[in-house]
């Protein structure tokens, strides 16, 4: 079912874009991704915006709190495996350390004393992982719904999804609320920064590309990446292959 | 610009603003100010008047940007965050062009700034001890926002040392240089319509903004 909007969003977006060609190298389908996100926008905009600003005014900000970190707590399992992947014993034990504690002590997850104890929340996922291995980030792409992606990511996300600890539920009816619940949840999260992106960028769709291309980056080498080349002289497509430290 | 008595008004109140920031400095150190001791300063001050200026809390832009000319802007080099967002177009443009430019694009941060501001809500800050040689002219400051669930923002705060003090030239949230991210945009423009089509679009983003309540609902 999802699978089936997702295609006709794609083909919507397909239509809606004849000739932008795309002059970045990181983005050779930029007319493509701009007709996908200009669809997403909408989406946006008429759904998913006034929904999570609805939440966010009708549920207090305690109560999304304990939203936040159950899902969080969820999230955590992979985040833990995906550091094991990566080589990074001591922070994938942190993170089953916090899953431990935060669905004991914590309630199900609800609340997050992990962190109170020092264990970090660490952001990490399959895109990650294999940017870790050395595979580059692919050209950009605007993922229906999703958003910004690109080739190794968007195979990430999906490694993402297929794993979901979610879909373990039973019944779907209780999967697809607490799906619903974890989208709401995430994009109330998002208003504040979805706000700031409006106001700061010329062309949102450039500025978030490129936020999203140095975030991701910034991600795979934890916050150290490699000192890059000047984009004015030459624009690196793909990570240089060197490690972090 | 053509002046108009509201910005009139409002530049003269941003002036005496600076001057009495400036008095203050003045006063108060003699010395510059190592960097990292000079952002944990102004930032725990700066969310320090957040919490307390209920016209703030109630959302008042134009005070929290009076703030932040205030304690902020004195801390920042805007002429060389202009430099390294227009790379080698900067070499292109007029003395007159930079000084508008310059003048622009700090006016579009400030907003940013701004808004960003006032979406915080009690997290807390880590002030990382600096790594740096006592000798070195530029380093990075680093902070951690910490916010229980989520994983901490780290901000960098990339500082040159000047004649009047350390100067931040350019911000890096989760990894995203604030400078880096408007060179795409920037030469974009600049291709299309010139260094005055640059200048023109800052003007007139600015100006969608400066009416705070009118939201800009979407492009068309």
């Amino acid at each position: 079912m999802i699978l089936r909007l997702i295609l006709v969003l794609m083909a919507l977006a397909a239509g809606g874009c004849a000739s932008l060609g795309g002059d970045d190298p990181r983005d050779p389908f930029e007319g493509f991704n701009r007709g996908v996100y200009r669809v997403n926008d909408k989406v946006d905009q008429y759904v998913a915006r006034p929904v999570a600003t609805g939440y966010r005014k009708v549920v207090p900000s305690e109560i999304r709190d304990r939203v936040r970190n159950f899902f969080g707590n969820i999230g955590d399992i992979f985040i833990g495996v995906n550091n094991f992947l990566q080589g990074k014993f001591a922070d994938g034990f942190n993170d089953w350390v916090r899953v431990g504690f935060n669905t004991t002590f914590g309630i199900l997850g609800i609340h997050d004393v992990a962190s109170d104890m020092g264990y970090e929340k660490h952001d990490e996922d399959f895109g990650q992982t294999f940017g870790r291995w050395g595979f580059g980030p692919g050209p950009y792409l605007v993922l229906p719904l999703l958003g910004s992606s690109d080739v190794r990511d968007g195979i990430g996300a999906g490694v993402g999804i297929y794993t979901d600890p979610l879909d373990e539920v039973r019944g779907y009816h209780t999967q697809y609320a607490l799906w619903g619940l974890r989208l709401v949840q995430t994009r109330a999260d998002l208003l504040d920064a979805s706000r700031i992106l409006e106001e700061a960028a010329l062309d949102k769709y450039v500025f978030q590309r490129d936020a999203y291309l140095q975030r991701r980056r910034s991600l795979v080498y934890d916050g150290h990446p490699p000192r890059q080349k000047d984009p004015e002289d030459e624009p690196d497509t793909q990570n240089d292959g060197k490690k972090p430290d | 610009m053509n002046p108009t008595p509201r910005t009139t008004a409002r530049s003269l109140t941003s002036l005496l603003a600076g001057l009495a920031a400036l008095l203050c400095l003045g006063a108060a150190h003699a010395q510059p100010e190592a960097p990292d001791v000079l952002v944990k300063n102004v930032t725990l001050e700066v969310v320090d008047i957040i919490a307390k200026d209920k016209d703030i809390k109630s959302g008042d832009r134009a005070k929290l940007i009076q703030v932040i000319d205030q304690k902020v802007l004195p801390h920042f080099n805007f002429g060389a965050m202009t430099a390294l967002a227009l790379g080698q177009n900067w070499n292109k443009a007029t003395p007159e062009q930079k000084k508008r430019l310059t003048e622009e694009f700090r006016t579009l941060l400030v907003r940013t700034y701004a808004s960003a501001l006032a979406a915080y809500s009690e997290q807390k800050f880590e002030f990382r001890p600096l790594r740096a040689k006592p000798t070195d002219t530029d380093v990075t400051v680093q902070v951690r926002v910490l916010q229980a669930g989520a994983q901490p923002v780290p901000i960098d705060y990339a500082m040159e040392k000047t004649a009047s003090g350390w100067k931040v030239y350019d911000v890096m949230v989760g990894g995203v240089s604030l400078v880096a991210n408007y060179r795409t945009e920037f030469s974009n423009v600049i291709r299309e319509s010139g260094i005055e089509g640059l200048i023109k679009s800052l003007a007139a983003k600015n100006r969608s903004l400066a009416t705070p309540e009118q939201q800009a609902p979407g492009k068309k």
